[in-house]
């Protein structure tokens, strides 16, 4: 009998329930913000679009990994919630002038409503696996072309963010090469992994994992699978609206395949499936890596070295590097780069 | 083993009267013409026109569904690179085609170059994953061969549009509306392909190891098929279909690097309507939303008749998601 008392102690402890744990992927994310932080003191100004560039990757991606990675619910059409920021952030400042700030509390709430109602419909039909890839991806086509027939929208023509004579804080618009660029969505990624981190180790996060690994039996214990599966959602979509809000201010311009073109789908899945699925640091570590990237690909096509003279003007060198790479990675390291490193080391 | 063998055997299964679901959807697709034709308010020589395009049209759709269905029944992955492979086809006899070929003895040249290409994407990238079972691996692989041929062909070719001239030119009456050549060829072209394909899943050895894998490949590899073979055939196959398909195309389509990444989500609409994995599904679905779009055109100006498209798409997902023809995966 004390043996079947004792028994539980020999079941793996999951580092998660540890507060080692956490601890450690706290000091990570201080690390990692004072670095980033101090970036743009040190950056060029084109080093610096690059910078935010990459951090808006990260940011989709790690709203997407919350969706995908942990939920196990595939999505091909993030671009459908980015778009639904940028154009919401557009849509109020354009025509009523509203603070990017507000766009993206009201952004986060209608893209989290959308996304909900959408993924209810595909659980309830349970759509899994391809299927549930395959609508999402349809949703997203769905609101681009519906955004490219409305008038409303402006159709194909998007919107021009009018440019401020001054500073100001309150509508997110700074003078060219200002570090707040970076600073703003840095603390906003900063605040997108924190909250990861405690997502993770709540009971809803468990949750989720649970479902995702195994359905059935988490149902057969008691889980309200769809619940969980649905917080999952409308924190991701919330999530990547935000992101779609700063694309709009950053560049002053959005349209029909910026913000629901199915690429931008792609730039959500690439970095977290480079990085690692289902892990909390691999989507910006992927991020990280594939933004800077197709920046050097990109300028070594600007101005080619002599024996790369071949390549001179050639376009979508940088997008063929990195599909090359999601390849090798899907197939030599299914776990991605973060998700490979930590099984090694914390074997 | 006998769980395995019964879950998959629904798979060959037709619905459950014997009733064909085509003459359902025909009869569906008949009203409501009709009903657009006598009191929709629109020209009838109008509608007319949109319904042989449709069919024309749709029958092109087809042909490039049923590469599609072919490789989701048999390996059970979504590829999603057809519409790019269609485009690597358009381009191939765009090559050839600016080198001094007519564009038809370009296709016929096409279709072998991408059975070969076919067969090794699948023998080198994808076999390992499909046999791993895994749906992400596939869907991310392919994803990623999409963005590197449309890239691989934007650097060679460039992003500006080109075009092909059609031998044979001209037009040709049909129920009073007007049909180009090169439009009614390919239609004839994707028929015959279609009813080729049938004849080679239904009567040859090699047909008959394909539905073996299809419809159970630990069965069909313990009976001695090699289906690392019939995988790689199998996606070959699917690629030489498009390759007909972009080589019938390229006279009426204006080329650009990214021109069948539409076709890739038409594909899946069709496909899906039609049941993942079936042909003949494919075919119906095909005709069906050629018709839908260009008669919805009549409605919908521009991109709009698209919506309808994927409206049509939502419904089935959510009322018969295993499609007219396919059996719940």
């Amino acid at each position: 009998m004390t043996d079947t008392v004792t028994a539980p102690t020999s079941v793996p402890e999951d580092s998660r329930l540890k507060d080692t744990w956490l601890k450690r992927q706290l000091i990570t994310l201080v690390i990692g913000f004072v670095v980033v932080a101090a970036l743009p003191l040190i950056l060029g100004e084109q080093a610096q679009t690059v910078a935010v560039r990459t951090l808006i990757f990260a940011l989709m991606a790690v709203a997407w990994n919350i969706m995908s990675g942990f939920g196990g619910m595939f999505s091909f059409g993030h671009a459908a919630f980015f778009g639904i920021g940028a154009y919401t952030g557009a849509y109020l400042l354009v025509d009523y002038g509203i603070s990017p700030w507000i766009s993206m509390a009201v952004a986060a709430v209608i893209s989290a409503s959308v996304g909900t109602l959408l993924a209810y419909l595909c659980l309830r039909y349970r759509l899994a696996g391809s299927y549930f890839a395959l609508a999402t991806f349809a949703f997203a086509q769905m609101f681009l072309l519906l955004v490219q027939n409305l008038e409303v929208f402006h159709k194909t023509e998007g919107f021009n963010v009018p440019l401020l004579p001054r500073d100001s804080w309150w509508m997110l618009q700074f003078e060219k090469g200002s570090p707040n660029y970076i600073w703003i969505p840095l603390v906003i990624l900063a605040l997108a992994v924190l909250g990861t981190i405690f997502y993770v180790r709540s009971r809803a996060g468990q949750f989720v994992q649970a479902v995702r690994d195994d359905e059935t039996a988490a149902a057969s214990l008691g889980i309200d699978t769809m619940k969980y599966r649905l917080i999952a959602v409308a924190s991701s979509c919330a999530l990547i609206a935000v992101a779609g809000v700063y694309y709009t201010q950053y560049y002053f311009f959005v349209g029909p395949e910026q913000a629901f073109g199915s690429a931008v789908s792609v730039e959500a899945i690439v970095p977290a499936v480079i990085g690692g699925i289902g892990t909390i640091w691999g989507p910006v570590l992927g991020a990280a890596v594939i933004g800077p990237l197709s920046e050097i690909i990109n300028e070594l096509l600007r101005n080619p070295p002599g024996f790369l003279g071949f390549l001179d003007g050639a376009i979508g060198l940088d997008v063929a590097v990195y599909s090359v790479i999601l390849i090798l990675i899907v197939i030599f390291l299914p776990k991605g780069i973060f998700g490979t490193i930590r099984e090694r080391w914390f074997r | 083993m006998t769980d395995a063998a019964t879950a998959t055997a629904p798979v060959k299964r037709r619905t459950l009267s014997g009733m064909n679901p085509a003459v359902g959807v025909a009869t569906v697709v008949v009203v409501i013409m009709a009903v657009i034709y006598l009191v929709g308010g629109k020209d009838q020589g109008l509608v007319t026109q949109s319904l042989v395009s449709g069919l024309l049209l749709g029958g092109v759709y087809a042909l490039i569904s049923v590469g599609l269905t072919l490789i989701f029944g048999v390996l059970g992955i979504v590829n999603f690179a057809q519409g790019a492979m269609l485009t690597m086809a358009m381009y191939i006899v765009y090559a050839l085609s600016t080198a001094g070929l007519p564009v038809y003895l370009a296709t016929v040249i096409a279709v072998p170059l991408m059975f070969v290409f076919g067969m090794i994407v699948q023998a080198t990238l994808l076999t390992k994953l499909t046999i791993s079972g895994s749906h992400d691996g596939p869907l991310l692989v392919t994803l990623g061969l999409s963005l590197l041929i449309i890239n691989v062909l934007l650097m060679i070719f460039g992003g500006r549009p080109k075009s092909v001239q059609a031998p044979i030119d001209g037009s040709v009456s049909i129920l009073g509306a007007v049909a180009s050549w090169p439009r009614v060829l390919a239609f004839i072209g994707a028929a015959l392909v279609a009813v080729a394909l049938t004849a080679v899943l239904k009567r040859t050895p090699l047909g008959l190891s394909i539905r073996a894998v299809a419809s159970n490949s630990e069965g069909a590899k313990l009976v001695g098929v090699d289906i690392g073979r019939v995988y790689a055939l199998t996606f070959g196959i699917g690629a030489a279909c498009v390759a007909v398909a972009g080589g019938l195309m390229t006279p009426f389509t204006s080329l650009t690097p990214s021109v069948g990444e539409q076709f890739t989500i038409l594909a899946f609409v069709i496909v899906v309507l039609g049941g993942l994995g079936s042909v003949v599904g494919a075919v119906i679905g095909g005709l069906v939303i050629g018709l839908v779009q260009t008669v919805g055109a009549l409605f919908l100006p521009g991109t709009g008749s698209l919506i309808l498209v994927f409206a049509v798409f939502i419904l089935v997902l959510f009322l018969k998601p295993e499609g007219l023809y396919g059996a719940r995966r």
